[in-house]
């Protein structure tokens, strides 16, 4: 199942994610500093909180579709 | 006026002014960045302009140049371009197109054109809808469908079975609605960018209206 599940996963379309979750982390991140430094480590942060985010929606999909 | 402000403290401290901070939030509407450059914040303005510009590209390319359009005819409520209008060069080129398309005129830039409603071809099989090939666009005749850059689907709009737009979703897959997503999330990021061009970045210290120049 796991297997399978990577393999799902390396040819998904939930790559197409990647550039959003970039590309927002780094805005919001923009939007609340000024300096370059703080910008980067604002944007870390945020893009960690969406990628559990998206992380927790992911496993509950996937954890409903094992259930059909 | 121009409203000087300090972000940050410490060594990292960065002062900044906002200038005319109306006209730089037009600047931002126009082109994600432009407001940030007026102002001087070249640090952002890189990272707006790369980040928002590089996901609506990248939407309108998979897309395939249909995914931002302006439509409010009768069940054809464009909801998308709400967001979308957030990045305004192309939303203005999306009202232009809207405009041009009404009562049947072909819009500007075409990208393909279509069989219309009914058509059937010499073997009796119906191709309503499909795209005219490039072969045959000369010696058609009749009456033909245009698809244009960021113009709305011709019409018909039929709810009860295919149409142009049916025809799109059909042609480009999920690509369509990922494009869709693309375009739609660089239009609310820049929204943000627009109000920081506007009021400055969330952490900040004013340091009071003084004049620049």
């Amino acid at each position: 199942m796991s297997i399978l599940l990577i393999a799902s996963i390396w040819d998904a379309q939930i790559w197409y994610a990647l550039p959003l979750l970039v590309a927002t982390s780094l805005v919001y991140g923009a939007t609340r500093h000024e300096h370059l430094k703080e910008i980067v480590n604002q944007s870390f942060r945020a893009g960690m909180w969406l990628l559990a985010f998206l992380g927790v929606i992911f496993a509950v999909v996937w954890w409903a579709g094992t259930r059909v | 006026m121009s409203l000087n402000y300090r972000a940050g403290s410490g060594e990292d401290a960065v002062d900044f002014s906002l200038r005319n901070p109306l006209f730089a939030a037009l600047l931002g509407w126009l082109w994600p960045g432009a407001g940030h450059f007026y102002q001087g914040r070249y640090v952002k303005c890189f990272i707006f302009m790369i980040c928002i510009v590089s996901i609506f590209a990248y939407g309108m390319v998979i897309g395939q140049g249909r995914v931002v359009y302006a439509s409010n005819r009768p069940n054809d409520f464009r909801w998308q371009f709400i967001p979308q209008a957030g990045f305004g060069i192309p939303s203005i080129l999306a009202v232009a197109q809207s405009l041009k398309v009404t009562n049947d005129r072909p819009p500007f830039f075409v990208l393909c054109e279509r069989y219309p409603e009914g058509y059937t071809d010499e073997n009796g099989v119906l191709r309503e809808f499909e795209r005219i090939p490039v072969d045959e666009v000369a010696s058609f005749q009749g009456e033909r469908l245009y698809d244009g850059f960021m113009a709305p689907p011709s019409e018909p709009i039929i709810l009860e079975r295919n149409d142009v737009l049916g025809m799109w979703h059909a042609e480009m897959r999920h690509f369509f609605d990922l494009g869709t997503l693309f375009t739609v999330v660089a239009g609310l990021l820049n929204f943000l960018a627009i109000y920081d061009a506007f009021a400055g970045p969330a952490i900040q210290e004013p340091k009071g209206d003084q004049e620049v120049d």
